[in-house]
């Protein structure tokens, strides 16, 4: 039932502040958005580590087909679920010093948004995913082409049909699927996610699959070439429609991957797993030769985070253990780092209003605060040891490594360039001669510190005790692993 | 049968009351025995029934879409509210006409025999002729119903004559007659059959306009009176597929391979026609009209997958289509007479284009949810009922198997996307005219309506159950 509350609550809660409006609506989106991360909060802590689903619900929706509202957290899904709910507060209350025309439509949409996230990452039912995968790309698009930048109208409409057009290969395959399901005695067929597992599809069947639904993920997260939609759109919204973006809604790509593309289609994986791979691995060295070349911090920050995603998506496709579960624990710390990278953006841009590298210069020397946070965000970001990128990145190369040493060592390049342009940012902005527009910079206010507070101490959580986050999503992997082992052999 | 009876004395009723001096009763009279008629529809509900000498045939099915055609009617009545300021405009006929024509849309929803199909269709577009031209000053309108008159009347003039040629093969009028004899194609059917199969397909296909039997739908869609041609593009429309469907499940499932070919041909050629068409629409009218033909496009899906699911199918798509069409033409109805003195183009005509939409969502943000609403269910995005019509109609074409059909489908959903996103940048995106738009109550109702029932079903898909 807490799924349920998870899914529903900030749906009343949007629709309240966008009736009743009032004087205090960020004040009162942040203690809506707080409230949502208690119950994720709750759900984490009280997941019991097994490989079960849990806290879910299960009604009927199409009854005749078979197709149900099913929705609960499992070890794949629970840090998700817990990332959705404690970006969501921040990103809320890194606005408070700015102001956004109409706000009640504003935060609304932002909850709609998360609440559509949380049905994306909780969803049993095929069918139901598909539905908020969609769902969350309405609030968004809004958000990013309502107070979005000068170009954003032809930005973020190429971003909509983009990623709707890879999404409908997605329900092509899905539909397929639940043809494929037994509908015995005249019963309906099923489009649970679990039944999908136990089907037995021919390998040219699981080839097409293996592409419809890649294709859709590939272009969420996205993995090269499909990525051309998001560093213009990353740039042109809001910056909190793109923490939302980057730190939770990109991670419906990657999660996709582990609960769909694996389990259903191990053949396919088999014949197109090595393309995968080596075109994530294009992603990663390619972004980051774009990104050192950035002089906008927002675009470099969106291309960072394209290199990093790239990774996450290769070691999925290493399908080891450890890489799956690097993947699971990059994705809670990417969506952290990344969230404070475009927040040290936003706070420099709003008290500059540029955001070229070579106009920035010299605000440490006003500012020891944003210094300190942001610096600790860049050595989340590098995958410095102890903190939190590193025991992702960690993972995932080893997982990639052991599918493939020269891979690996490819994929490895991701941490030497990540140094090399996060640390290249750092330098233009905050060290050397201040300039005309830097030379009055404020330090952060008490509302911006509490934005960077709560990531700050999740960046030494995790690269310091990992194992709270690890142990939660353990069993669920190494049933997800045992399993895909016992499928892809019976298939043959 | 106490719709038709009730409907055609209504009509005759309405006439007489257009003797009144006052117009005004003219539009609550109609509606209420739009409401009554709906009523008596389900009367029979779980029965099934041969009338009038076994010419007609009702079911639960056949009394669903008697209720979807009727409550489209309902809604674009309540739209047209104008007439009454109006001094040339006519009501009590154009009231009359609608409930005659939907005598004749209901005989095609329920038909037996292909005398009483051709009757139909003959009363429906008829009525649709004379309500096309009704804008008598407009040259537009002149031209479109002449256009519509000729290239009708010779459609059904190639229906008639398959009919004539199926009575030869089969030596039957009933469709149940006529699927016997078609049920065993292993022993040799005439070819007759299936030159009057095909030349019967042609008749439907021009008046749900398919392609390439479209071509009048764009002229006609645009020079109607837009009351009227939300009334063509939803009535006829549903009616239209209902006839086919009735046709094709019951009469000609023994000769499925040979007509499924054709039916998907002419299916992907209509997707990838209107699709490609309408992006390059610069009236909003227009795009309808294009839209429209797409839609016809994905029905055809699930006639040319004919299956288990394709009722449901038919059923659901219909109903989402035409509630989202009447709400986007009611909100066009508003925008193209209140801001008409703003927007005269240099031909001296209403702008009906997409720019005479721009910066609505500000001024009336209610109006520009509703658009919204609508137009993200034709296009079929998640959370409106237009998602789960798609979603039912690539069902069955995946139940038959014919993935090829799917993915034109899919390809033309997407290219959908961007014609009908227009709308909406426009609406939020773009500055316009700083007037708000007055908004009747009975125009809120209705919008509120069709939002609602659009929303409601694509969020809880299911409520439609209990129809089947």
């Amino acid at each position: 039932m807490l799924t349920l509350f998870l899914i529903l609550y900030p749906v009343v809660a949007a629709t309240l502040i966008l009736l009743f409006g009032g004087e205090r609506i960020k004040q009162a989106a942040l203690v809506a958005a707080l409230v949502e991360l208690v119950l994720a909060g709750y759900a984490f802590f009280e997941f019991h580590p097994d490989a079960s689903s849990q806290f879910g619900f299960d009604y009927a929706w199409i009854g005749s087909l078979g197709i149900r509202l099913s929705a609960g957290i499992d070890g794949i899904s629970v840090l998700l679920v817990l990332l959705t709910g404690l970006l969501v507060p921040f990103i809320v209350l890194s606005t408070f010093n700015r102001t956004y025309a109409r706000p009640a439509t504003f935060y609304a949409l932002m909850l709609y948004m998360q609440a559509a996230l949380m049905g994306v990452f909780t969803a049993r039912d095929g069918f139901l995913f598909y539905f908020f995968f969609e769902a969350a790309l309405i609030p968004i698009y809004f958000l990013a082409a309502m107070w979005g930048g000068e170009n954003r109208i032809p930005v973020t409409f190429k971003f909509f049909v983009y990623t709707i057009f890879g999404s409908l290969f997605m329900l092509v395959a899905l539909v397929y699927l639940y043809y494929q399901t037994p509908a015995i005695n005249g019963a309906a067929h099923s489009s649970a996610i679990a039944d999908f597992y136990k089907l037995k599809l021919t390998p040219e069947a699981q080839n097409w699959i293996f592409w419809a639904f890649f294709i859709a993920f590939a272009i969420k997260m996205p993995v090269f070439p499909f990525h051309t939609w998001q560093p213009d759109t990353y740039v042109e919204s809001p910056t909190p429609a793109t923490m939302l973006l980057a730190g939770i809604m990109l991670k419906m790509g990657v999660y996709g991957l582990i609960r769909f593309i694996l389990p259903i289609v191990p053949l396919g994986v088999e014949t197109w797993g090595k393309t995968a791979i080596i075109l994530s691995v294009i992603g990663i060295i390619y972004g980051s030769i774009i990104a050192i070349r950035q002089r906008d911090m927002k675009r470099l920050i969106a291309y960072s985070s394209f290199s990093h995603v790239g990774l996450m998506a290769a070691g999925v496709f290493s399908q080891t253990e450890t890489g799956m579960q690097g993947a699971l624990v990059q994705m809670l710390a990417h969506g952290i780092n990344v969230v404070g990278m475009f927040f040290v953006a936003d706070v420099i841009f709003s008290r500059t209003k540029t955001r070229q590298l070579d106009q920035l210069g010299g605000i440490t020397q006003t500012t020891p605060k944003l210094t300190v946070y942001f610096m600790i965000m860049l050595l989340g970001s590098v995958a410095l040891p102890l903190t939190n990128g590193f025991v992702g990145e960690f993972l995932l190369l080893h997982g990639v490594f052991t599918y493939n040493h020269y891979l690996g060592l490819a994929a490895g390049f991701t941490i030497i360039f990540g140094a090399v342009y996060m640390l290249r940012m750092f330098q233009k902005s905050m060290f050397g001669p201040t300039t005309s527009r830097t030379e009055s910079f404020a330090d952060l206010t008490r509302s911006e510190s509490w934005v960077f507070i709560p990531l700050v101490v999740m960046v030494f959580w995790i690269g310091i005790y990992p194992h709270t986050f690890l142990k939660v999503t353990e069993p669920a992997v190494a049933n997800l692993m045992k399993y895909i082992g016992t499928t892809a052999v019976s298939m043959k | 049968m106490l719709p038709i009876v009730l409907l055609s004395v209504f009509g005759i009723a309405l006439l007489f009351l257009g003797f009144l001096k006052s117009k005004t009763v003219l539009l609550p009279a109609t509606l209420l025995f739009l409401v009554v008629t709906l009523a008596a529809n389900f009367l029979d509900w779980n029965k099934t029934y041969l009338y009038f000498n076994d010419m007609l045939r009702t079911n639960n099915l056949s009394m669903v879409f008697t209720a979807i055609v009727l409550g489209s009617a309902f809604l674009v009545v309540a739209l047209s509210g104008s007439f009454a300021e109006n001094d040339e405009a006519q009501p009590a006929e154009y009231y009359g006409l609608i409930l005659f024509s939907l005598v004749g849309a209901i005989m095609m929803i329920s038909f037996e025999n292909l005398i009483m199909l051709f009757v139909g269709v003959e009363i429906l577009s008829v009525a649709m002729y004379i309500l096309t031209g009704s804008d008598k000053r407009n040259l537009r309108s002149n031209e479109a119903a002449l256009k519509y008159f000729l290239m009708g009347a010779f459609a059904t003039g190639i229906m008639l004559f398959g009919m004539a040629l199926l009575y030869g093969a089969t030596g039957s009028f009933t469709i149940a007659g006529i699927g016997s004899y078609a049920a065993n194609p292993q022993m040799g059917l005439s070819l007759l059959l299936y030159v009057g199969l095909l030349m019967l397909l042609i008749g439907l296909l021009f008046k749900v306009s398919a392609a390439p039997f479209h071509f009048w739908t764009p002229d006609v869609y645009d020079g109607a009176p837009t009351i009227f041609t939300a009334f063509m593009s939803t009535v006829v429309k549903t009616a239209g597929f209902a006839a086919l469907f009735r046709l094709l499940s019951v009469s000609f499932t023994g000769v499925f391979s040979f007509w499924w070919t054709i039916l998907a041909i002419i299916t992907a050629i209509t997707l990838v026609l209107a699709n490609v068409t309408a992006v390059y629409q610069n009236s909003f009218k227009r795009m309808m009209a294009y839209s429209s033909i797409s839609h016809a496009g994905y029905l055809l899906i699930g006639l040319a997958a004919l299956g288990a699911q394709t009722k449901q199918a038919i059923v659901f798509y219909s109903l989402a289509y035409s509630v989202a069409t009447i709400s986007a033409f009611g909100v066009l109805l508003l925008v193209a007479q209140q801001r008409s003195t703003q927007t005269i183009t240099s031909e001296g005509v209403i702008n009906e284009n997409f720019d005479s939409f721009n910066g609505l969502a500000r001024q009336n943000p209610f109006l520009g949810f509703a658009m919204t609403v609508s137009m993200l269910s034709l296009a079929g995005i998640p959370l409106t009922a237009g998602f789960w019509g798609k979603f039912y109609m690539f069902s069955t074409a995946v139940e038959r198997g014919q993935i090829w059909l799917l993915i034109v489908a899919v390809l033309m959903s997407a290219v959908g996307i961007y014609y009908y996103f227009r709308v909406i940048i426009a609406m939020y995106f773009r500055d316009g005219a700083t007037e708000p738009i007055r908004v009747t109550p009975v125009y809120q109702y209705v919008l509120l309506a069709a939002t609602i029932l659009t929303l409601g079903l694509g969020i809880a898909p299911g409520l439609l159950q209990g129809l089947f």
